[in-house]
């Protein structure tokens, strides 16, 4: 059955066409879950030779694709196509995976819900009115609903990994300076990092080979070659992990998500792994923080979007008033919200007392982070409080911004975490956090693919996926 | 006095670097066609991300060095926002709150006094595009186009403390950078191609009722005269603002070519707010001690160091060592001069009047003079084989065709007749032919010699060398 092949299924059966399997499934349920912005008829779609030829595969809609329309899901953007490919795109095609669609996500990355794009709402396969997160809440769906067979998500304080627990899928946020960011359409870039999505641990490990690696064009690279797959099956016996305490003073803490929790505990204990509760005592400030620097590198990211070169322009008398009437119209109101938040944090008068003050902050937690990774081989926690919500019952910007808890401070940091899934809360997937030290990403995804073999909730070691009817 | 004026400069570099700051378009840009020398990097394309160009940060070292500059082993970018279409990003990639190189100097001659300029900062920063209005004015345009191709161009910044106390001041501190990024070969310094952009800050203290004007920031002055002329606009305008007891604005002015006055272009009201931040595409520059030294050991002679050398070297005159050495190239071309002609007062002589006019008057792609013009010039008027007015009459044709001037002075027969013999010959019959001028002569108005000179020079053409005429005449007149 397409829809659970994941990638190492696909190089083990008989060579069929899978990017037809792939149209054909997006076909069948897309009407529906609202994937995609864009999807590619057969002719195309580029299929180079390569160790994972004609593989399918989805990249969120804010990664640029040369000739093919990237959005961002803003209209701003909404005929914009880019004169040349990102980094990571360069590679997946280089390995033989052929791109099928971009799919949808909240405005510029910016939400947890994929409600805000400015285009459409896609829809959780698990359970249709319900969100399936974000931002990368297209790509999170295309995985889970098997029509794709991995995809790339972007994650700046969450965005691969809470929809990939959504979701109910695997969802990976690299060692910020790991993969190139050249050609992700910036949001925060010192926060901002592509993840693999998939179905299995072993495929991010898979995509994470590929995509990896110094990139000339993006100089926040790092030169490190890595292996991710040799040492995946080693298990964790003698690994020692850290349990924040603040996870369980989050009073908005599901109870299920929280039993599902202490089960992987139990569960990384039965393993050989050592658990101990620690204080983090800045993780506290991570949502304040990271939600002072996002918009403040947003405001300036998005500047960009003017009228004059490309995109959205409504033309107006003046020059002031066509920038004006053409932001204000291109983008929505999450971004505008932020863009807002942003200038004014960087206004001469603020930046001491908000950005600055964040960036230190930042640095005393990045501080703690590496004292707790002296001690422990990873931090597990939760990756969201709460199951997917109902589309639409989320409407204050600070609730919403909370959803973030647990997920932001890796982005701060610039560690690798991963979100694998570990059984259900209310009928829905709950994902478990596993956090790891600076470039120790293959650990990270050892550690997940652990729990991931052993799970109770999987069989044979693989992840249930839901099955979407229309 | 009752004034004492106080300038400041902010000076933009265009750097020579083969491509631009932080992606890998050609950064001589100057005259392509619009939006050719363009990539989504420099147009800001989403997604497209700065890389360093590590040229372009050795010649900012380079010339923070030759400014005396303390070179920062880390520096950072950041980003100034604001928009602009002919700034793509809506940001500028610059250097603000840990700039390359700070506290540094520059020794300027002002009338044969040295003055140290202390130099604040420099930092390097990228160049924004270009607007074309269509029509003649921004107002009236109804439409504007942007050509992107200077975007990204490198830039340095260079920041004066005010310490400058004149116009002139600030044009010859102004040429003396053009000089020395001549000599790191670094920049073309074209003030006119806006290579070398200067900006001003000036206000005027009121000596006596202790009192100083608001800073007026100047802006538009495309070439040294125009800084001059500017500034000293401006000047005036304080000081006669200052004795009638009105407030000076805060504020932009710009210098008006049409006009020859500055004019307002904005109020102090209207100043924006940049919203700094660091750079987060960018890690920060960490330039190793060994790089910097590297560097150093790599500047060539500067134009201070040669001046020094053609002073003790050749026993030139400061005024003529400076003048030298203002442009390498002359610079050269003297060394070599003196090497053929082992007279360095007279070739700098040479140099320093009819051959710099003549490169003034006479603009040309591919100069034609060699050293071997100017050393057989001197040798020939040495030997007195043609006079120094005729040296002075064949030399534009001499610098402007290449011939050497031995040909010329042949083919025009304007060598010069030194034999005392013919001389004494054409002299006598002169003498017949005026003798009541020669009675005057030997009663005692012996300074009617000159009318016998100018008869003989009639005679010859102006070839006869005036010495042996002079001597020829008073031997014949008082024998
Ligand atoms: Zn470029």
């Amino acid at each position: 059955m397409f829809q659970k092949l994941t990638i190492e299924d696909c190089l083990e059966v008989e060579r069929r066409n899978l990017v037809k399997e792939s149209l054909s499934e997006i076909g069948r349920v897309d009407g529906v879950l609202k994937s995609f912005i864009t999807v590619l008829n057969e002719e195309q779609i580029e299929v180079n030779e390569g160790p994972f030829k004609a593989i399918p595969i989805a990249i969120k809609d804010n990664i640029v694709t040369k000739n093919i329309r990237t959005t961002c899901a803003s209209k701003i953007l909404e005929n914009y196509v880019p004169p040349y490919d990102a980094t990571v795109v360069r590679k997946l095609k280089k390995a033989g995976f052929a791109i099928v669609g971009k799919t949808n996500l909240d405005e510029f990355a910016m939400g947890s819900s994929t409600e805000r794009s400015a285009f459409f709402v896609t829809r959780n396969p698990w359970d249709l009115s319900r969100v399936p997160g974000g931002s990368s809440g297209g790509s999170a769906t295309a995985v889970a609903s098997g029509e794709v067979v991995a995809a790339l998500g972007s994650d700046t304080g969450g965005s691969v990994r809470q929809p990939a627990a959504f979701c109910g899928i695997v969802g990976f946020k690299p060692t910020y300076g790991l993969v190139s960011r050249y050609g992700l359409v910036a949001f925060a870039s010192s926060l901002d990092q592509i993840g693999p999505m998939t179905k299995s641990v072993r495929d991010a490990a898979i995509l994470m080979q590929i995509i990896h690696g110094k990139d000339e064009f993006d100089s926040t690279t790092v030169d490190v070659k890595m292996d991710f797959l040799s040492h995946i099956e080693q298990g964790i016996e003698g690994f020692r992990f850290a349990v924040p305490v603040e996870v369980y003073e989050y009073e908005g803490l599901d109870k299920e998500v929280a039993e599902r929790f202490e089960e992987c505990i139990k569960l990384v204990e039965k393993l050989g792994g050592k658990v101990e509760k620690v204080k983090i005592p800045t993780l506290k400030y991570a949502v304040a923080t990271y939600y002072v620097i996002a918009p403040a590198e947003a405001s300036s990211n998005l500047a960009r979007y003017d009228g004059v070169k490309y995109g959205l322009r409504i033309e107006k008398a003046g020059l002031k008033e066509t920038y004006s009437v053409t932001r204000t119209t291109g983008f929505g109101e999450e971004v505008r919200r932020r863009i807002m938040l942003g200038t004014f944090t960087l206004s001469a008068t603020y930046y001491e007392a908000y950005f600055n003050k964040a960036q230190k902050v930042r640095r005393l937690l990045a501080n703690d982070l590496n004292a707790v990774f002296d001690r422990f081989d990873a931090i597990l926690t939760p990756t969201s409080p709460i199951p997917a919500f109902k589309i639409g019952s989320i409407t204050d910007p600070l609730a919403y911004y909370l959803m973030d808890v647990f997920t932001t401070f890796a982005n701060l940091a610039g560690v690798p975490a991963l979100s694998v899934p570990f059984g259900f809360a209310q009928g829905l997937p709950v994902g478990i956090q596993v956090v790891g030290k600076r470039f120790e990403d293959p650990k990270v995804l050892r550690i997940g693919r652990s729990i991931e073999k052993f799970s109770p909730y999987n069989e044979n070691g693989r992840i249930p996926l839901p099955v979407v009817r229309t | 006095m009752r004034f004492k004026t106080v300038i400041g400069l902010e000076i933009h570099v265009q750097l020579s670097t083969k491509t631009k700051a932080f992606c890998s378009c050609p950064a001589d840009v100057f005259e392509m066609p619009a939006n050719t020398a363009i990539c989504p990097v420099c147009t800001g394309q989403p997604g497209a991300l700065p890389v360093v160009n590590a040229e372009m940060v050795d010649y900012a070292i380079k010339l923070a060095l030759a400014l005396n500059c303390k070179v920062n082993e880390y520096s950072r970018f950041d980003r100034k926002n604001y928009f602009y279409p002919d700034l793509p990003k809506g940001y500028q990639i610059s250097q603000y709150f840990y700039p390359l190189a700070v506290e540094g100097y520059l020794d300027i001659d002002v009338d044969g006094t040295t003055k140290r300029v202390r130099i604040r900062r420099l930092h390097l920063e990228e160049d924004a595009g270009k607007l074309m209005h269509e029509g003649d004015s921004i107002t009236q345009a109804k439409y504007s186009l942007v050509d992107m191709n200077r975007c990204g161009v490198p830039l340095v910044e260079i920041v004066t403390e005010p310490d400058l106390s004149s116009p002139r001041e600030a044009r010859i501190f102004t040429e003396k950078l053009r000089s020395i990024l001549r000599y790191l070969k670094i920049s073309s310094g074209d003030m006119e191609k806006g290579a070398l952009r200067c900006d001003a800050n000036i206000s005027v203290v009121d000596v006596e009722k202790k009192v100083s004007s608001n800073r007026v920031e100047v802006k538009n002055m495309n070439s040294f005269k125009f800084i001059e002329k500017a500034l000293e606009y401006e000047e005036q305008r304080i000081k006669e603002a200052l004795v009638r007891g009105e407030n000076v604005e805060k504020e932009t002015r710009g210098w008006d070519l049409s006009t020859k006055t500055t004019v307002s272009m904005r109020g102090k009201e209207e100043e924006s707010d940049y919203r700094y931040f660091p750079e987060p595409d960018i890690p920060p520059v960490v330039v190793s001690r060994e790089r910097i030294e590297r560097l150093r050991f790599s500047l060539p002679e500067l134009p201070d160091q040669k001046k020094q050398r053609f002073v003790q070297d050749y026993g030139l005159p400061e005024y003529d060592a400076s003048v030298l050495t203002a442009d390498e190239w002359i610079a050269n071309f003297f060394e070599v001069c003196v090497e053929l002609t082992k007279k360095p007062k007279e070739t700098s002589n040479w140099i320093m009047t009819e051959m710099l006019r003549e490169m003034k008057e006479f603009e040309s792609e591919e100069l034609k003079i060699k050293p071997e013009h100017i050393a057989e010039l001197i040798r020939l008027v040495d030997r007195g084989e043609i006079s120094i007015k005729t040296a002075k009459e064949i030399f534009p044709e001499m610098f402007r065709t290449g011939k050497m001037p031995g040909r010329i002075v042949e083919e025009k027969g304007l060598k010069q007749l030194s034999d005392e013999h013919t001389i004494t010959e054409i002299a006598k019959k002169i003498l017949e032919q005026n003798p009541h001028v020669v009675d005057q002569y030997r009663s005692g108005k012996t300074n009617v010699i000159s009318f016998f000179v100018g008869q003989v020079m009639k005679q010859t053409r102006g070839t006869a060398n005036p010495k042996i005429v002079n001597e020829v005449l008073r031997r014949l007149l008082e024998r």
